[in-house]
């Protein structure tokens, strides 16, 4: 079974090992960038392929749950690794933003409050914030019920997140179109089947009506 | 009828580029140089017209050409499907020769200058670009235009079989642009048809693309097919696309914000990862030329 194969090396695989691999893709984004590697506007490109590999980040974090659920796939021992490099991730694309392209601090204020697709941005990087302040075992114990309930928010800053991409775009681009439905599918799965069924009813009969 | 307007657009480190660059246009720039430390005018008030032009390599791999995919690289990686040979531009609406152009044939009549110019995006971003080209109202006075028109209408080439843009609705196909006649007219405003001295790569928008210089990017049409003489203000693919955000003058104005980003700055090309911001100049530093155009009009809210 190919279940069994993945959940057998998974646990020869220690959690750290993502900390390390995960910030790989940065540093080469990074070298792209001071080495004329990602074009002719390497700010531009560095914020962007931060931000996207943060939005995939927040996707594979999101498919950990179904992979058990559905496919008795276990990779729960990688998700608060997978979490804490998506927060590191926002950060860095959040930075980049700030230092090398906005650079204007009464510009960047302006922007959070007046360009609706950053306030957007901006609200997920905040709710990430006591998420990742809480990612550690102490957290966890403290916490308790808490802390499962507090970690829901990964659901609305996805949506964020992937919302954010979506209104950057200029026209109708398909890329961020279908990071947004892949979110979408994601959240959809954690909907319980009886309020499906209830939305399902009142659905058909609002038709009905 | 060439040559109405002179080049002040020089570039101190532009010796490589020499080879390419019209030589009156140096010596005119250099006349203007000497004439201002003579009379002891500042260095600084001068500081706009240095410009250095953007490398050909970035001129021709960012581009945004949503014909060929919506990355800014996409357009360099895709153009090569585009055929330009044979290439005919319709001229109809309110002219007295309607029809086909040759664009062999149009090339034969037109005087092909170089102009230095300023491109300012409407992302932010700008370049300087040494165009090579001829001012439309050449092209335009070939078809003899009538006196009851009052807007130019442009269309790009559909053809989604090779450009593979056109197969996902980003903007609706063709992309169609537009001037208000005086506009047109303005010598300032030209049909591009080189880069550097050489044919246009088809990523920058082969084989003829208008340059409005002090308009954003995206009204600086490109692989134009169609131009039509209205007396109605014609459709804009942008506009169409989203009205709050795109209007139909678009002049480059740091005072008039993008809906969901500043204008008061923009950030060349070419400067690396540690490139600074720099101003946004009105009408994208061609307010003396082209100021008069819009007297009276409120710019904020005809944006």
């Amino acid at each position: 079974m190919i279940k069994d194969a993945i959940n057998g090396s998974a646990r020869k695989v220690p959690a750290w090992l993502i900390y390390i691999v995960g910030i790989l893709p940065a540093a080469w984004f990074l070298y792209e960038g001071l080495t004329g590697g990602s074009g002719a506007d390497p700010i531009k490109a560095l914020e962007h392929e931060l931000g996207e590999f943060a939005l995939k980040l927040l996707i594979v974090g999101l498919c950990i749950t179904p992979l058990r659920k559905h496919l008795g796939v276990n990779l729960l021992k990688f998700r608060r690794a997978i979490g804490v490099m998506t927060f590191e991730y926002v950060l860095l694309h959040l930075l980049v933003w700030l230092v090398l392209d906005v650079q204007i601090v009464s510009q960047i204020w302006a922007d959070i409050v007046k360009r609706p697709y950053i306030t957007v941005g901006m609200v997920g990087f905040v709710l990430m914030i006591p998420l990742a302040v809480t990612s550690n075992n102490l957290s966890v114990r403290k916490l308790g019920v808490r802390w499962r309930k507090l970690h829901k928010l990964t659901y609305g800053i996805a949506f964020l997140g992937a919302l954010h991409f979506v209104m950057v775009a200029k026209g109708i681009q398909l890329e961020p179109l279908l990071y947004m439905a892949v979110v979408l599918g994601l959240l959809a799965l954690r909907i319980p089947k009886n309020s499906l069924q209830f939305s399902g009813r009142f659905t058909r009969e609002s038709v009905d009506n | 009828m060439a040559y109405r307007w002179k080049n002040t657009l020089n570039d101190n480190d532009v010796t490589d580029h020499a080879l390419f660059l019209n030589r009156r246009q140096i010596m005119g720039g250099a006349a203007g140089l000497g004439l201002a430390a003579a009379i002891g005018g500042p260095r600084a008030a001068l500081a706009q017209e240095v410009l250095e032009p953007n490398s050909f390599e970035d001129i021709t791999s960012y581009n945004n050409f949503y014909e060929f995919g919506t990355g800014k690289d996409d357009p360099a990686k895709n153009a090569g499907s585009l055929t330009t040979t044979p290439w005919t531009v319709t001229i109809d609406g309110l002219v007295d020769k309607p029809g086909e152009y040759d664009f062999g044939d149009i090339m034969a009549k037109m005087t092909v200058e170089e102009r230095i110019y300023r491109f300012r995006c409407v992302e932010a971003w700008s370049m300087v670009v040494p165009w090579n080209g001829f001012e439309l109202k050449d092209l335009l006075d070939l078809a003899g235009v009538q006196s009851s028109a009052k807007y130019v209408a442009f269309e790009t080439l559909y053809r989604p079989e090779e450009m593979v843009g056109q197969k996902f609705p980003v903007l609706e196909w063709p992309y169609v642009e537009g001037l208000r006649l005086d506009e047109a007219m303005h010598p300032l405003t030209i049909m591009a048809t080189g880069i550097y001295g050489k044919d246009i790569p088809n990523q920058n928008g082969a084989p003829m693309r208008l340059v409005v210089p002090w308009k954003y990017g995206f009204k600086s049409i490109k692989s134009v097919v169609k131009i039509t003489l209205t007396d109605k203000e014609p459709p804009t693919s942008w506009n169409i696309a989203n009205a709050r955000e795109y209007g139909f003058f678009s002049n480059v104005n740091p005072k008039v914000d993008h809906k969901r980003w500043s204008q008061a700055t923009e950030r060349k090309i070419g400067g690396g990862l540690f490139a600074k911001r720099i101003p946004t100049l009105m009408l994208n530093g061609y307010e003396e030329e082209v100021a008069s155009l819009y007297e009276g009009m409120d710019m904020s809210v005809n944006f």
